[in-house]
């Protein structure tokens, strides 16, 4: 056997691949489930945080800070442990699905937050005073006037959150999330050929490629001329 | 009897901590009448015109709009502010709207207009300030002299009663200020009351019907241009004025 035919019988082995097809799809599911409500949850409970901290109330925004520092601080990881492991001790069960779920959502909505407050901060007074001046509310001001350049502002670093803790789902395992990795690590293993973890990559490049074009494309097009 | 004023400040004042920023104004002005405020940087002029609309809080005195003091906690602020166009130094128009969509947001948001009549009201403001060409185009693509005459139109567009103006030439190119002040000239003669707080000499002895010196807080001296220009009564005012000599 030569040394290429070596290489491709161990990591693009068609029997092995066909082995594992059905349990890598079903992984791939489970990571696309999980990445895209994290994602809504995280995107959702960053933009209230941004805009309750916006309404610069002293012990709220001192409150918000505590929160995002510590979701920023801690490692996803021990999040997610904590969630499933520690919380049945005071009578709160969750899944792996809903553990993993929970976690990754409170550490993206912490990061949404201060990316977003960070573009809030980057305008001038002048725009929420002019806004103010001709009748709009707090409210009003906020949603027509502040948060779209703040969200223009924040985007880039926005989608990189996104991916960050998107392939963090992976972790998940630690709590038997049968997520795309998961399976196809027990799947190497069965084998004893790591094919699954090619195919697992393959669905990573699947699954993220065309969120980093979306991404890309949301930029161009938010991009007022300047 | 003269008609009551639409901008009545009772002994106001302003302060920030230890520091007084207006010591006690008062001040009247009447419908149609275009009122200049001039005075070293510092002086509260600023202060003065931010509290009319309350995007400053007074800290005593009152601001009388039509007869209703908006200092009052119970004051609708922002049913107020749509009868109160201001103008600011830097402009500040929107950058994520086009320029018809900066005039028209408040018709929108707050007036509950359609997009229809919104747009119809928004390009008639625009033509008044002639840049109904400039419609579609975003604040970015413009001059600083444009971007201020859309900064008017998008007060103007409202109807208010009184404009207020933040030295709306002081941050514009010199080739530029013209244009703006012609616009201010055209809503004068159009019956528009107006306070100008500018550092333009020669606008205001064209075009004010009285110039406002201030120092210090407080107002020093008032009158027709040609007095408070030609002949002023206080030292302060004559020593100010003299920096300007040779201009306007």
């Amino acid at each position: 056997m030569s040394g290429l035919q070596r290489f491709l019988d161990t990591f693009f082995n068609a029997e092995v691949a066909a082995r594992a097809w059905p349990d890598i799809l079903r992984g791939l599911g489970i990571t696309v489930g999980v990445g895209v409500a994290v994602t809504i949850a995280g995107l959702g409970l960053g933009l209230a945080l941004a805009i309750l901290r916006a309404t610069q109330r002293g012990w709220l925004s001192g409150l918000i800070v505590v929160f995002v520092d510590v979701m920023r601080a801690l490692p996803p990881l021990v999040v997610i442990i904590i969630f499933f492991f520690a919380f049945p001790l005071i009578g709160i069960s969750m899944s792996a699905f809903t553990s993993t779920w929970l976690a990754l959502s409170l550490v993206l909505a912490a990061y949404v937050e201060e990316c977003l407050w960070g573009g809030i901060l980057s305008l001038p007074r002048g725009q929420s005073e002019a806004a103010r001046s001709t009748g709009l509310s707090w409210w009003q001001c906020m949603t027509a006037v502040i948060l779209p350049q703040a969200f223009r502002v924040a985007l880039p670093s926005l989608t990189n959150r996104v991916i960050a803790v998107g392939k963090n789902v992976a972790l998940g395992s630690v709590v038997a999330l049968s997520d795309v990795l998961n399976n196809a690590q027990s799947a190497t293993s069965n084998a004893g050929n790591p094919t699954p973890l090619t195919m697992a990559a393959a669905a990573y490049l699947v699954i993220f490629i065309p969120v980093m074009m979306g991404a890309r494309r949301l930029e161009n097009r938010m991009q007022w001329r300047a | 009897m003269p008609p009551p004023p639409i901008l009545e400040l009772v002994s106001l004042r302003k302060s920030y901590g230890a520091l007084d920023v207006l010591r006690g104004i008062d001040l009247r002005v009447f419908p149609g009448e275009l009122v200049c405020v001039v005075g070293p940087s510092g002086s509260g002029k600023s202060s003065m015109l931010r509290c009319c609309n309350r995007l400053e809080q007074s800290t005593g005195g009152q601001v009388m709009i039509d007869g209703v003091d908006i200092t009052r906690p119970d004051v609708d602020i922002n049913a107020v502010r749509q009868q109160i166009g201001m103008v600011f130094q830097q402009f500040n128009l929107y950058p994520h709207l086009t320029v018809l969509g900066n005039v028209t947001l408040a018709l929108r948001k707050v007036q509950g207009k359609g997009s229809v009549e919104a747009d119809t009201l928004g390009l008639a403001a625009l033509e008044r300030v002639g840049l109904a060409d400039k419609a579609r185009a975003y604040p970015a693509q413009l001059s600083g002299g444009q971007q201020q005459r859309v900064a008017i139109a998008r007060a103007v567009v409202l109807q208010p009663k009184l404009m207020l103006f933040d030295e709306p030439t002081s941050a514009l190119d010199p080739e530029t200020v013209g244009e703006v002040l012609k616009v201010m000239k055209q809503l004068r003669d159009a019956g528009m009351t107006m306070l100008v707080v500018t550092h333009e000499m020669g606008f205001a002895r064209a075009a004010a019907d009285r110039v406002i010196f201030m120092d210090a807080g407080a107002i020093v001296e008032q009158g027709p241009p040609a007095e408070v220009f030609g002949a002023p009564k206080h030292e302060r005012t004559r020593a100010f004025l003299a920096r300007f000599t040779g201009e306007g």
